[in-house]
């Protein structure tokens, strides 16, 4: 059955209606053309109006949408000849990330992304997508890899975080994130990352330094979830809703904290209702990222991405 | 007479009532957070804050550690005077920062500069949890980026000593990309060289554990220090399961391997010093 999110429940039954009524009017005599024009004006009217509107909680729900496409679905739309690694060499292969090379446009690169399941059953297998410290060091083990055959690295967001349990603590969770941050600031080639979904923290940003940043127009990028924000700041989960337009979390708001470069638009109804099409948004937004980054030295490329992240940040000097 | 005076001397001793015990005056006496035993403050704070009982280490105030550890009147402060603005435009935040500003005498969670630790010349960090419990918004993100990159200018090495509750809220992503800003300036100084030492003291969580704290060339920390990236609540309410009492404080690191040691505060000083011997010229000893 398709997911039905909150603020398209009105479009869901006037679509329901229109369908109802020319239902009717195939068995009948009577003529509804008139009214269900009418009503089909409406529905574009009411379509057009919810989608350019759309609240931060929306767009919450929009990023978490289980039929949004996951890495590995954009992973197929965007690259050819996929080969997938596995593991980290330590302890354990981590499915909660995926990582391989591939080609885009003729050039082979690196590519890693979350990846969360669509179904219990995948999700259960994905740890729906949070990551172990070994999924971060499987991750770190292809950058390297990457800097060494001179591959760009293309990093594709989408977790809650990473997964807070004992042994992700054991196996130094924190140790993981930290040295991929200070890692990837260094890496010799070209770092892409596009956040498809949800952005969750540190085990979002542990795949997220690089060169240059987008965001899918309906992704989140949050330093905790809305959930979290409302428990923490006013001791209430069910405040999420709140918390999701006082935290800033949606592609608008990043853009203008100068965190994001490009917002990458989405089909009207999300990235769920055409993943064609939504491909072939990030795919331009790609390119003109490679092309750019490809053309400079590493020099430049390592100094740029060190003043791109210095510049983050709001804060004055008292008299 | 003398006799009676001492006859005269009461046969019964009075004990406090069980809130008497619990009112402590503040200023004079200072009770153990961990045996509640009672002490002078004065006493307590001779012994760095550690219990002379239990040795349980309360936490030092950013000021409290620079005394602690650099040779008298060598420590210079830097960027003093940075302060945060309201990114998020969050209600009541800068009245949370002015409250804190009184509180502590600080205006941020973070005292940075550069002195000498027995003779030998060090760029600081220290983070103080007591403002807005030390977590890590814009301000703290540029004075440790700035001292890095001080250090690295200088040619001096890096130590910090971190105590945060993790990334400041009321920054949003703001404060998550300090995180990623703080790494970018370790690396430079890292493959130039430069030596980093972290010591993470009570408590170093989320962010900040899962960033700076955990890359230093040597990772040290506190006994009983909490540490963890993840909360206790939100891991046992995801595994539903009871976590042991030692999880996540420094000798649970310690013994899952993600420290080299967890060392007495009375044995840093001689620790740091010794480390910075070593590693004199960038740790180059040819």
């Amino acid at each position: 059955m398709k997911q039905v999110l909150e603020f398209e429940k009105p479009i869901v039954n006037l679509k329901e209606k229109i369908a109802e009524l020319k239902n009717f009017t195939k068995d009948s005599e009577i003529d509804l053309s008139e009214e269900i024009r009418t009503l089909e004006q409406r529905l574009a009217t009411l379509e057009e109006d919810i989608y350019a509107n759309l609240q931060p909680w929306d767009r919450v729900q929009m990023a978490r949408h289980r039929e949004r496409p996951t890495s590995l679905d954009y992973i197929d739309e965007l690259f050819t000849n996929f080969i997938e690694f596995h593991g980290d060499r330590y302890y354990g292969d981590d499915e909660a990330i995926v990582a391989g090379i591939a080609y885009y446009k003729d050039k082979p690169v690196t590519v890693i992304g979350h990846q969360r399941g669509k179904d219990t059953k995948e999700n259960i297998r994905r740890n729906f997508g949070m990551p172990h410290p070994e999924g971060y060091r499987k991750a770190l083990r292809h950058m390297k890899q990457a800097e060494k055959f001179n591959r760009p690295i293309i990093c594709l967001i989408d977790t809650k975080g990473a997964y807070p349990g004992k042994a992700a603590e054991e196996r130094g969770q924190s140790e993981a994130i930290a040295k991929n941050l200070m890692e990837m600031a260094g890496l010799t080639v070209p770092i892409v990352c596009i956040v498809i979904g949800e952005g969750g923290s540190g085990g979002a940003l542990a795949l997220g330094v690089g060169d240059h940043i987008h965001m899918l127009e309906n992704a989140t990028y949050s330093v905790i979830s809305p959930e979290g924000a409302a428990a923490l700041l006013w001791k209430d989960a069910n405040l999420a809703q709140k918390a999701a337009e006082t935290m800033k979390i949606t592609s608008y708001d990043l853009k203008q904290l100068g965190v994001v470069d490009n917002i990458i638009p989405e089909p009207r109804g999300g990235a769920h209702r055409d993943i064609k099409q939504q491909a072939v948004n990030i795919d331009k937004v790609l390119k003109a990222s490679l092309d750019r980054l490809t053309s400079l030295s590493v020099d430049d490329l390592l100094e740029k991405r060190w003043e791109k992240y210095k510049r983050i940040g709001d804060y004055t000097k008292m008299e | 007479m003398l006799k009676d005076f001492f006859g005269k001397k009461k046969k019964y001793a009075t004990i406090p009532s069980e809130q008497g015990k619990l009112d402590v005056p503040e200023g004079l006496m200072k009770k153990c957070d961990s045996c509640h035993k009672i002490y002078y403050r004065k006493e307590m704070k001779k012994n760095n804050n550690v219990c002379p009982n239990c040795g349980y280490h309360h936490p030092l105030t950013a000021w409290e550690r620079i005394d602690s550890l650099f040779d008298e009147g060598t420590f210079q402060e830097w960027d003093k005077q940075l302060t945060s603005g309201n990114p998020l435009e969050f209600p009541g935040y800068e009245e949370k920062l002015e409250k804190d500003r009184i509180k502590t005498g600080l205006n941020e969670g973070v005292v940075t500069g550069k002195g000498m630790i027995d003779g030998q010349g060090t760029a600081f960090s220290v983070m103080d949890s007591s403002f807005r419990m030390g977590s890590m918004g814009s301000v703290m993100g540029e004075k440790i980026t700035r001292a890095i990159e001080n250090a690295q200018q200088e040619a001096l090495p890096f130590i910090i000593f971190t105590a945060s509750g993790g990334a400041r809220m009321q920054e949003g992503v703001l404060s998550l990309m300090q995180m990623a800003k703080t790494s970018v300036a370790i690396k430079r100084f890292s493959d130039a060289g430069g030596l980093m030492i972290s010591i993470m003291t009570h408590p170093t969580t989320g962010g900040v554990s899962a960033s700076f704290a955990s890359i230093g060339d040597y990772t040290f920390a506190e006994p009983g220090a909490l540490i963890g990236f993840a909360g206790r609540r939100i891991i046992e309410q995801t595994i539903r399961e009871k976590l042991p009492d030692d999880f996540q404080t420094a000798e649970f690191l310690f013994k899952h391997g993600q420290l080299d040691q967890v060392v007495h505060r009375h044995d840093l000083k001689q620790l740091l010093a010794a480390l910075l011997m070593m590693h004199q010229k960038g740790g180059n000893n040819t």
